[in-house]
């Protein structure tokens, strides 16, 4: 994709997302030996040209495979990390000189893991108010201990009294994810990521913190970003989805609209991989894995997998073509003359039988 | 669902089987009472949280277990000849020496991890030789070879991944050798601990198929362990329901998926979303899993169970079958024919189709907002 059709994709709701990814672009730079003492670097590429926007009140979610880039997408936008090139855009202003900490009371970032992300020598009470103190939203005793009960009360750790003294270990899994949760909504942020954070969980407790999250998003009216693994659960949770692989985007839109018409190869090829027990006959997977990032395949990432490679697909990296109304697949079977819309069978398909059942 | 490829004559038979850890005030019941029979060429998959002590029976049946691990009570029967049902041997009864004999040759196992399952410093070859070795002393040397390279192509790697390091192999390479190596003896029995766990969907869904094709192919039984209920739904012919140590259910996978009986497991069914139709707001189930070494009183379910009765909190309910079936079992106070069963626990077996009830509320974004 070129800066220009990447302007023109944007600009188009740039007035109401709250944070905005431009071309953002990561290259982790790793050394290795060659013969004996010279050193040469290269470079991982973990995530190219990735254009994401944020809404108030909507759940963008991130899907994608390990070593697909979809972390790094996360840790860019909390700033974690900084980007190879591209651009954050918060409220419609680049953030690149924006102080970080200024940066930090508005956009959060929730980990994947409670049982790592908490500190296991500090309390509930202690985690809670340091963060209102840090960002400024509690000053004084009474203060703090109202705003800790309010943030309590917002992920449903109730009776307050009975949370407030636990250590990390004296919580479930659950719990614990709730307290990482309310302590990421003490700054109040607009913007919440959150990096896979029920994969930790246990599948009964899951989709009550899933639940959580989209309450909080309609009553705080906050954007948040759902990385995840778990395609189902974007289909649940998530107002769009963009998938991922191997450090691009290939296929983004509306999440019941990639979810049912999946218009990528990819994308299609992950559904059918899903645990899904109303299928009706067996998923046929090609074989393959996420090919090496320091060396990435030339062209579509994917076509070393794909059934349906053609020639351009080595030569030219696809860029996003429309496929339906905010829906877009980076998939050169999808250009303009090819004549496929939306989730259609894709021409010649060598497998009919496995590619069609989505519907 | 699946074609059983023999009559269903049981492999396998736990019975009463109780593990606890520690000794007197500290103990704590991690097995409680499971009875789980495995057929011959059957998938019985174990499904449970974690903590709910599915990992401790499997090890616990094949007297894996390290201390302070301890089975306390219980009989696991293995039966070795398939035409002679009367013949069985009592794991629990067996010396070192038995057990050795019957280790790997009759069940085996694949473990969670597979990095750390295998051994780091020695190549695939030399790990898959070493166990043809110990339990196949008069096999030559070129013959154990061959049946590396033979076990390697049956779990679609190439031979000359022989010469590698695990840690030159993928996650799910590595992940086939250990399968690979549980089939070195044509065993039985394979007990399969989470072997997807680790892994994405896609190498997930290549290993599962291979497992089923295998399975049809070889006729092995399998006992597979996942906390993931809705991949059991797809690959299992037989589900038990662990909570809290106990069996809680046990039914054929498509009358499981239609027609829970226990409410823990109609819960778990309302905890994965759908890949197709509308979207329906999940409930999940509240409250958290339970601390073993605190169980609740009664039915462990019962702090969070929406139907709970008086009883529930003062008796357990015994694994049996539900009044008027009987095909499967469950341990819930509601299914002894009492009135006022709730409808979500009395579906009829046969309506295939809506998993969920069809309660309304689709997209997240017109939610009721409780706050």
């Amino acid at each position: 994709m070129t800066a220009q059709d990447s302007v023109t994709a944007t600009a188009r709701s740039d007035a109401a997302a709250v944070l905005v990814a431009r071309d953002l672009t990561k290259h982790f730079k790793v050394a290795r030996k060659v013969r004996g003492t010279t050193l040469r670097s290269n470079f991982v590429h973990a995530a190219e040209d990735i254009n994401l926007e944020l809404h108030p009140g909507k759940v963008a979610a991130v899907v994608g495979e390990s070593g697909s880039g979809k972390t790094t997408v996360a840790r860019m936008l909390a700033r974690l990390i900084p980007p190879t090139s591209g651009e954050i855009i918060l409220d419609g202003e680049p953030v690149g000189r924006r102080h970080v900490y200024e940066y930090r009371h508005r956009v959060q970032l929730v980990f994947q893991d409670p049982f790592a992300s908490l500190n296991p020598v500090h309390d509930v009470r202690y985690h809670l108010s340091r963060a209102l103190k840090v960002h400024h939203k509690a000053r004084g005793r009474e203060a703090v201990d109202a705003g800790v009960a309010d943030l309590l009360a917002k992920v449903k750790l109730e009776p307050a009294s009975q949370f407030l003294d636990k250590l990390p270990h004296e919580l479930s899994g659950g719990q614990r994810q709730r307290v990482a949760i309310a302590r990421a909504l003490a700054a109040q942020p607009s913007v919440l990521l959150a990096d896979e954070p029920v994969s930790m969980l246990d599948v009964s407790i899951r989709i009550g913190v899933l639940n959580l999250l989209g309450e909080l998003r309609d009553a705080e009216q906050m954007a948040l970003l759902y990385v995840t693994h778990d395609i189902a659960s974007a289909r649940y949770f998530a107002d769009t989805v963009t998938v991922m692989y191997a450090g691009r985007v290939v296929e983004s839109g509306p999440s019941l609209e990639v979810t049912d018409n999946p218009s990528h190869p990819y994308t299609q090829l992950l559904l059918s991989a899903a645990p899904d027990p109303d299928r009706a006959s067996p998923a046929v997977i090609n074989a393959g894995t996420i090919p090496s990032l320091i060396n990435p395949p030339s062209g579509c990432r994917f076509h070393p997998r794909c059934p349906y490679a053609m020639p351009i697909c080595s030569a030219q990296t696809p860029p996003d073509f429309q496929v339906g109304a905010d829906h877009t697949a980076a998939c050169w079977l999808r250009q303009a003359g090819q004549g496929s819309p939306a989730g259609s069978p894709l021409p010649a398909d060598p497998r009919p039988d496995d590619l069609g059942g989505h519907k | 669902m699946r074609p059983l490829g023999q009559a269903r004559t049981p492999v396998l038979e736990v019975s009463r089987l109780r593990v606890d850890y520690g000794h007197g005030a500290d103990v704590t019941h991690a097995v409680i009472d499971v009875d789980l029979v495995l057929h011959r060429g059957e998938v019985v998959g174990l499904a449970g949280e974690s903590g709910s002590g599915k990992s401790t029976l499997a090890y616990g049946m094949t007297r894996l277990l390290p201390p302070p691990g301890r089975i306390t009570a219980g009989r696991v029967l293995f039966y070795p000849n398939p035409d002679r049902p009367d013949l069985s041997l009592d794991l629990l009864d067996l010396d070192v020496d038995q057990l050795r004999q019957l280790r790997w040759r009759e069940i085996s196992i694949v473990f969670q991890s597979a990095m750390a399952a295998l051994n780091p410093v020695l190549t695939v070859q030399a790990q898959l030789v070493d166990t043809l070795a110990a339990h196949r002393p008069e096999m030559s040397k070129p013959a154990r070879h061959e049946r590396a390279v033979e076990l390697l192509r049956l779990v679609s790697i190439s031979a000359d991944r022989l010469r590698s390091f695990p840690h030159e192999l993928s996650g799910g390479m590595r992940q086939r050798v250990m399968i690979a190596m549980a089939l070195a003896l044509e065993p039985q029995i394979v007990i399969m601990d989470e072997p997807t766990t680790a892994l994405d969907v896609v190498t997930q869904r290549e290993i599962l198929q291979e497992v089923i094709e295998l399975r049809d192919r070889l006729g092995f039984s399998v006992l597979f362990i996942t906390h993931d209920l809705s991949l059991l739904l797809e690959l299992a012919d037989t589900i038990a329901v662990m909570y809290a140590g106990r069996i809680v259910e046990s039914a054929a996978a498509p009358e499981l998926l239609t027609a829970p009986r226990h409410p823990y497991s109609a819960g778990l069914l309302h905890s994965f979303p759908s890949l197709h139709g509308p979207r329906r707001a999940l409930t999940g189930i509240p409250g958290s899993p339970p601390d073993l070494r605190d169980l609740p009183k009664g039915c462990a379910f019962h702090p969070r169970c929406g139907y709970a009765v008086p009883q529930c909190s003062v008796d357990v309910p015994p694994l049996a079958p539900p009044h008027g079936e009987e095909t499967r079992l469950v341990a819930c106070w509601l299914q002894d024919g009492r009135p006022g069963r709730p409808d979500e626990l009395s579906r009829p077996e046969s309506t295939a189709s809506s998993r969920l009830s069809p309660a309304a509320v689709p997209t997240a974004s017109d939610h009721e907002v409780a706050l």
